[in-house]
């Protein structure tokens, strides 16, 4: 194969010295040592002493916040000005791709542990097969169903009265939150979860074909309605939550299925405030500087792509934690 | 462009701004030299305390911090850091590249890189102290009975695991955006394959880690049972979370050495390397098997006999590539012209003791005779003879052999010699005896031992010297190099090497390829 010359070649922007890198790190590390030392404090910490913890990591977010949004703005002032090639466009849609991928391994772990405690050691604890051995020792009484409602702990009669080491409190909840009442169907609010958030996967495909077609005020309005899809979807969330905790007593410490429960939701819900936040960026961007083309909207498809992987996190959500 | 001619800039300015992959290269490189002579530290204290049976000079509980610290010092901040920073500099060289894809990126995940291993050393210093609980920190041990500074050390690896992901999506958009035209993936040098494979594996495992020790940091806190019997959890959980990361990340450290003896045999073989494609074949096998064997750390922990049998067979099924790529290096040197300059000296010290290593991951892999391996000095002696005789040989042997062209002058070879000779003896001398003592039943992550230990103990601590004060050698051999080598402006340094970074004016100039070059 012969080579290119040099003047078929367009450019790789190969940016000069820059000190975005560095406020990043001061915004992470501030705010990650902040938010150590408040939990510390939380845990281990006496609550008679003041402690400026939370300055802290509030301080450090808000540089890394800070910094964060003056390197998008960089780097869409770069491309505007016409400085990246096809080729560097290609690298940020590597980017966002092992990003994404490197997200869904994150939900991977969370996914594995709930298999884990529902069909593997959650079945041995309430004394099936061989490793069943030990509930007529440790765990006498305990019997294991999903959702997880009376704990180990529960079982044997509180922390105080098990034979294991007693290392924390884990009361199991009332009820769960799975699909309960059938004449009621329509106040199990995960089934609206799930409405909202396939509608607004396909709210954000029509503004995109809007976009394709060189209409941006279908894109506009078709990006609002998603946008404001997604808010309402984290207040229905809210609902849920309050719900959770007010009425069923299920909190973070209820045992496995309030564990598994609140980190899978609860991780979620942080994804879906962040792909929000990420459409409504564009939005904003939409609307106030008239950014985007048909050919250049990389902002936009990046967001639109997160926010797709989000609904897919959900429907998989909605499959494991809350029907089966 | 008048901005694409820049040279660096003056000063720290210079390091802290740069978004030059050589620069960025440089600072990876020198950072996880600091970090090997801190883990280095650690461990020749864990080796005075076991000179002796009895306890002499640590408390144990100190003792369990200093295993822990070394061995994630070590992983985190030595090895892993030091092949980024060889990637940085080589890649873009080897695939004909401006620099890497993303430039200021790069930048940030070295910078994270040092704050993040200053809070984790700080741990020694708080209440409580370090962590104590093993650099694979099982629960309960690194939850319900961690000292406090456990959140930082969880904070410490989210930012570690935050700096790697990005290096590595860094990595895979270079590898597979920035070649030159011409440069098709069966062209590329074997280090780029091996590294655009680690990167894969990193990118799918760092999460996961992230996602364990958020499952500790719950649990510590917020009171959820991820790790609790009492609450319906189970710390073997833990386990599993942890190895699912933990094994690929093994390949991690290693492939990347794979990647730098395949360059370098060839090159003082005089040969081209034998079996390219079964090579390419060979890493990407072991990367994918590396997802399903991980539970073969467990084997005691009483997995069902399938789960045992199942992680039994596929982990021995690793050695069939791990075989394919041995039977590769030394036939690329069978009739060669061979010469034995430092990194081809390190090279086939890697291959021999890596080999060693290799058998007794075999051995280890019998479920049935790891019940008694397991937790001995055996397991100590096998991950040292990859980790240390593969990696951080490889990485040796990497230094020699790319100094000259990334500084314009040359090492010193009686000086470079010397270093591998003591290297190999002190690494024979400290890890040889550990295979026996292990089978003879002295567990690990011990400050004391039965008597009959003795005479084995004092030989590794005696080796475990000499191979500290080879690395002062070492380092002693770079900086000689850097400041008053001979100086060399030979493209070529070594008359047998191939490919782009050999085309390129020696030292290696700011910028390489803004443009890409011609390949044939
Ligand atoms: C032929 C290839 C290999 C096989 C079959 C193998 C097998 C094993 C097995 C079965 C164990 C668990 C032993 C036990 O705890 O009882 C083990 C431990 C270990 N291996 Fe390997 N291994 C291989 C290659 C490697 C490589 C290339 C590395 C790293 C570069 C490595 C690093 C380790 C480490 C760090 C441990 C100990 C982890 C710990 O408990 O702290 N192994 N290996
Ligand atoms: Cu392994």
């Amino acid at each position: 194969m012969t080579s290119q010359t040099s003047t078929e070649y367009e450019k790789y922007y190969v940016p000069p010295k820059s000190r975005l890198a560095i406020f990043t790190t001061i915004g992470l590390v501030l705010s990650v040592f902040g938010a150590s030392h408040v939990l510390n404090d939380m845990t281990f910490g006496d609550p008679s002493v003041e402690t400026n913890s939370w300055s802290i990591f509030l301080t450090g977010l808000f540089v890394f916040i800070a910094t964060l949004f003056a390197w998008f703005k960089m780097t869409i002032k770069e491309n505007m000005a016409g400085m990246n090639s096809a080729q560097l466009k290609k690298s940020y849609v590597l980017g966002m791709f092992w990003f994404i991928f490197s997200e869904v391994m994150f939900f991977a772990a969370f996914f594995g542990a709930l298999f884990y405690v529902r069909n593997l050691s959650g079945p041995w604890l309430g004394g099936e097969g061989e490793a069943g051995r030990m509930n007529s020792l440790l765990w006498e009484g305990f019997q294991f169903s999903w959702p997880l409602i009376t704990t180990p702990q529960d079982a044997v009669g509180g922390a105080g009265a098990q034979l294991m080491a007693n290392n924390g409190t884990y009361l199991g909840a009332e009820k769960s939150m799975a699909f309960a009442n059938a004449h009621a169907w329509w106040a199990w609010l995960p089934l609206w979860n799930t409405i909202l958030l396939i509608t607004s996967s396909f709210t954000v495909h029509i503004a995109h074909s809007g976009l394709l077609a060189g209409n941006k005020k279908k894109f506009n309005l078709w990006l609002a309605i998603s946008v404001t899809l997604a808010v309402v979807f984290l207040y229905v969330q809210y609902l849920e939550y309050h719900e959770a905790y007010a009425e069923f007593g299920l909190m973070l410490s209820s045992g496995t299925y309030g564990s598994t429960f609140f980190m899978l939701t609860g991780f979620h819900g942080f994804h879906v405030f962040m792909g929000m936040t990420m459409l409504l960026v564009q939005l904003i961007r939409s609307l106030k500087s008239n950014h985007f083309t048909a050919e250049d909207h990389f902002g936009f498809e990046a967001s639109s792509w997160y926010w797709h992987f989000v609904d897919v996190v959900w429907v998989m959500l909605f499959l494991f934690v809350y029907i089966l | 462009m008048g901005d694409h001619h820049h040279g660096p800039a003056k000063g720290l300015t210079r390091w802290i701004t740069t978004t030059n992959h050589k620069d960025i290269g440089s600072m990876y490189l020198w950072f996880s030299f600091a970090m090997f002579i801190l883990g280095g530290a650690f461990a020749m204290i864990i080796r005075a305390e076991l000179f002796q049976p009895g306890l002499q000079l640590v408390e144990p509980g100190f003792f369990n911090q200093m295993t822990t610290m070394h061995g994630l010092v070590m992983v985190f901040g030595a090895i892993m850091p030091s092949f980024v920073g060889l990637a940085n500099w080589m890649i873009p060289m080897m695939i004909g590249a401006p620099d890497m894809a993303l430039p200021r990126m790069n930048n940030l995940s070295f910078w994270i890189l040092p704050p993040s291993f200053i809070m984790l050393a700080c741990t020694l210093f708080m209440d409580g102290g370090a962590p104590q609980a093993g650099w694979t920190f099982y629960a309960p041990l690194s939850t319900t009975y961690a000292p406090p500074s456990v959140t930082f050390f969880i904070f410490s690896v989210h930012l570690l695991g935050v700096s790697s992901i990005m290096g590595s999506i860094n990595i895979i958009a270079t590898v597979m955006n920035l070649r030159a035209p011409g440069m098709t993936y069966m062209k590329m040098p074997l280090f780029v394959w091996t590294w655009l494979i680690t990167a894969f594996l990193l990118v799918a495992v760092m999460p996961v880690l992230a996602g364990a020790v958020t499952m500790m940091l719950m649990d510590v806190h917020f009171g959820t049972s991820f790790f609790s019997a009492a609450g319906g959890g189970d710390p073997v959980l833990f386990q599993h979370v942890f190895w699912f990361f933990g094994h690929p990340e093994v390949y991690i450290i290693i492939l990347p050495a794979f990647g730098v003896v395949s360059q370098i045999i060839p090159t003082f073989s005089r040969k081209r390397l034998f079996g390219y494609d079964s090579m390419v074949y060979a890493t990407a096998s072991i990367a994918f098997l590396s997802f399903i064997v991980w539970a073969h750390h467990m084997f005691t922990v009483g997995m069902p006999v399938a789960g045992e049998l199942f992680f039994m067979y596929a982990t021995m099924l690793i050695a069939v590539p791990t075989g394919v790529k041995v039977f590769n290096w030394v036939t690329t040197m069978w009739r060669g012209s061979l010469t034995f300059e430092t990194p081809m000296m390190f090279s086939i010290g890697f291959l021999i003791l890596f080999t060693i290593g290799g058998f007794t991951g075999l051995m280890l892999a019998i479920a049935p005779v790891d019940f008694q391996y397991h937790d001995s000095y055996f397991v100590v002696a096998h991950f040292h003879y990859v980790m240390v005789a593969g990696a951080i040989f490889s990485m040796s042997a990497a230094i020699y052999y790319w100094l000259p062209k990334w500084c314009g002058r040359m090492y010193n070879e009686k000086m470079g010699q010397l270093h591998f000779w003591v290297s190999f003896v002190g690494f024979n001398l400290a890890f040889f005896p550990q295979h026996f003592v292990g089978l003879a039943g002295m567990p690990r992550r011990i400050p004391d031992y039965a008597l009959q230990f003795t005479d084995f103990n004092m030989m590794s601590s005696i080796g475990a010297f000499i191979y500290g004060a080879a690395q002062i050698l070492f380092l002693y051999n770079v900086i000689a190099t850097i400041v008053s080598g001979k100086p060399t402006s030979e493209e070529k340094t070594w008359e047998g090497a191939e490919g782009l970074e050999w085309t390129v004016a020696t030292p290696a100039p700011y910028h390489t390829f803004e443009t890409p070059p011609p390949v044939k």
